[in-house]
């Protein structure tokens, strides 16, 4: 066995059990955790295979932004709030599964394209994923899905900002924020 | 695979770099004791010692001694990872930093300007889980605070550091100061260096922006249930920031190693370096004892009515300059 592989193989498991304790542990911060562990793994894969930019950006944006978020959010409506219980909710169940079978389609999708050959060589195109090609690639090649991707984050904003006014006398002050009592 | 140079020397270097950057951190305290002593007229520590100088010494032995306590109402594994959590990110930026002609503390990856972005990203954690894991009002609202405080300041942080970038043409950082730059950029680079400063400030957690840790509101914020060697891991997370950051300063806005025979004498690039980080890190303490802190309120609406705003037009025009001046 090479050193990479036994590297690769370390790493990966490494990400599969943070990924496991984002969905095992029951604290929301733990969750959170694992998940920002999965992230930072997840990077140091694309280190491997030589996508540095895709590495860098995966710990500015995920590690440094959204985990930060999603535990400012997890503090301010608190960890114990009924709405972390999925279980009470029928449709839930109904929803997941939906959104489960695309994600299988999704990736049997890329699993059959994987299969038939490629239009050009990812390497070539990217050439080891310096920021330069990258992002000549995506403002040329991929500027169509680029904007997509800006306009989806757009709407979400503005989704956002539409949920967030509230009538006054809606926050439920500090005691919800803390850690459970145990 | 070639064990001497993958393995063998970046761990000496990495040993050799912790060393000195703890040491530092040691007499950075006694440092700005001495300074803020003589800045409100008295002597600050000079017991221990010649002037002094046994001081950190002593306050390590007294952290290490300390009984460990731990309340029982903490989430305690994230208690006592917060402060390692911390710590690690200040050091790890490092590894960066040019500290002579064509030579980086550790390596020189292609994307530094990236490393340091990233690394700033995740800063935040180690007071974030130290507020929440300490189950108690005034860390909570510390912790809170400080996310809020340091998400927000870093949006201009990566502005001006973007138009540094842009005026570079290269994500090096070794490259950044090999490369000369013409007169108008430095004068450009200097304009912006104040605002930079205020967002280090914030992201530092320093006074006048030391709002996590607020003694007058919040006992001690973030830091309230801690002590003993955790409460030091925080105190040298804050200090060995100050002079990380101070090295990035130097780096970006100050040349970084340069200096006269600077490029002949390869082992003046890092006293240059040492001295411009040592002149920034008066700066911090002179700010701090000169400027008093403001609200929580007036600070973020500085960030974001005035900052932001600021970051963004400054990268408009660093990239006009690029492109027609160079």
């Amino acid at each position: 066995m090479s050193l990479s592989l036994l590297f690769f193989l370390v790493i990966g498991a490494v990400c599969l059990a943070a990924a496991f304790g984002v969905v095992i542990s029951r604290q929301p911060v733990h969750s959170a955790l694992f998940l920002l562990v999965n992230f930072a793994s997840l990077a140091v894969l694309y280190v491997t295979l030589d996508a540095q930019f895709l590495a860098a950006a995966q710990v500015i944006i995920y590690a440094g932004g959204i985990v930060i978020l999603i535990l400012f959010v997890i503090m301010l409506i608190g960890g114990e709030t009924n709405d972390f219980k999925a279980h009470q909710r029928t449709w839930s169940r109904l929803v997941g599964l939906g959104l489960g079978l695309i994600l299988l389609a999704g990736l049997s999708y890329s699993a059959v394209q994987k299969l038939l050959p490629l239009p050009a060589d990812p390497n070539a195109v990217l050439q080891g994923g310096a920021p330069k090609t990258v992002g000549l690639e995506l403002f040329t090649n991929y500027i169509l899905p680029f904007e997509l991707v800006g306009i989806l984050l757009l709407v979400a904003l503005l989704g956002a900002l539409v949920m967030g006014r509230q009538p006054e006398g809606a926050g439920e002050g500090i005691a919800s924020l803390k850690a459970s009592d145990r | 695979m070639d064990w001497l140079n993958l393995v063998v020397f970046p761990v000496i270097r990495i040993v050799v770099l912790f060393v000195v950057l703890l040491t530092g951190f040691a007499y950075l305290t006694l440092l700005e004791r001495k300074l803020l002593g003589r800045f409100q007229v008295r002597y600050g520590p000079n017991r221990a010692g010649k002037f002094g100088l046994m001081q950190p010494l002593a306050d390590a032995v007294k952290a290490l001694f300390k009984e460990e306590i731990i309340p029982n109402h903490v989430d305690k594994p994230i208690y006592v990872i917060a402060p390692a959590l911390a710590l690690v990110p200040a050091l790890l930026i490092w590894a960066v930093i040019p500290i002579a002609s064509g030579m980086p503390a550790v390596a020189d990856v292609s994307i530094g300007f990236l490393w340091i972005l990233a690394i700033a990203g995740v800063e935040g954690y180690g007071i974030i889980l130290a507020g929440w894991s300490s189950n108690n009002n005034y860390s909570l609202l510390g912790a809170l605070r400080s996310s809020a405080q340091m998400v927000s300041y870093e949006l201009p942080m990566g502005m001006f550091l973007v138009s540094i970038l842009i005026l570079a043409g290269d994500f090096s950082l070794v490259n950044l100061v090999d490369n000369a730059r013409p007169w108008w950029e430095w004068i450009w680079l200097w304009l912006a260096f104040p605002f930079f400063f205020i967002c280090i400030l914030a992201e530092t957690n320093r006074s006048p922006f030391d709002l996590p840790e607020t003694e007058n509101e919040l006992v001690a914020g973030f830091q309230t249930e801690y002590g003993g060697m955790k409460f030091a891991l925080f105190m040298m997370a804050e200090y060995t920031n100050m002079i990380t950051t101070s090295a990035i300063m130097a780096t970006l806005f100050f040349g970084g190693w340069r200096g006269p025979f600077a490029e002949e004498i390869v082992w003046l690039g890092p006293i240059y370096l040492l001295a411009k980080i040592f002149i920034l890190l008066c700066l911090f303490i002179w700010v701090r004892a000169s400027v008093s802190r403001p609200r929580y309120d007036q600070l973020m609406t500085f960030c974001w009515q005035f900052l932001l705003p600021l970051s963004i037009g400054y990268m408009v025009i660093s990239a006009l300059l690029a492109v027609f001046l160079k």
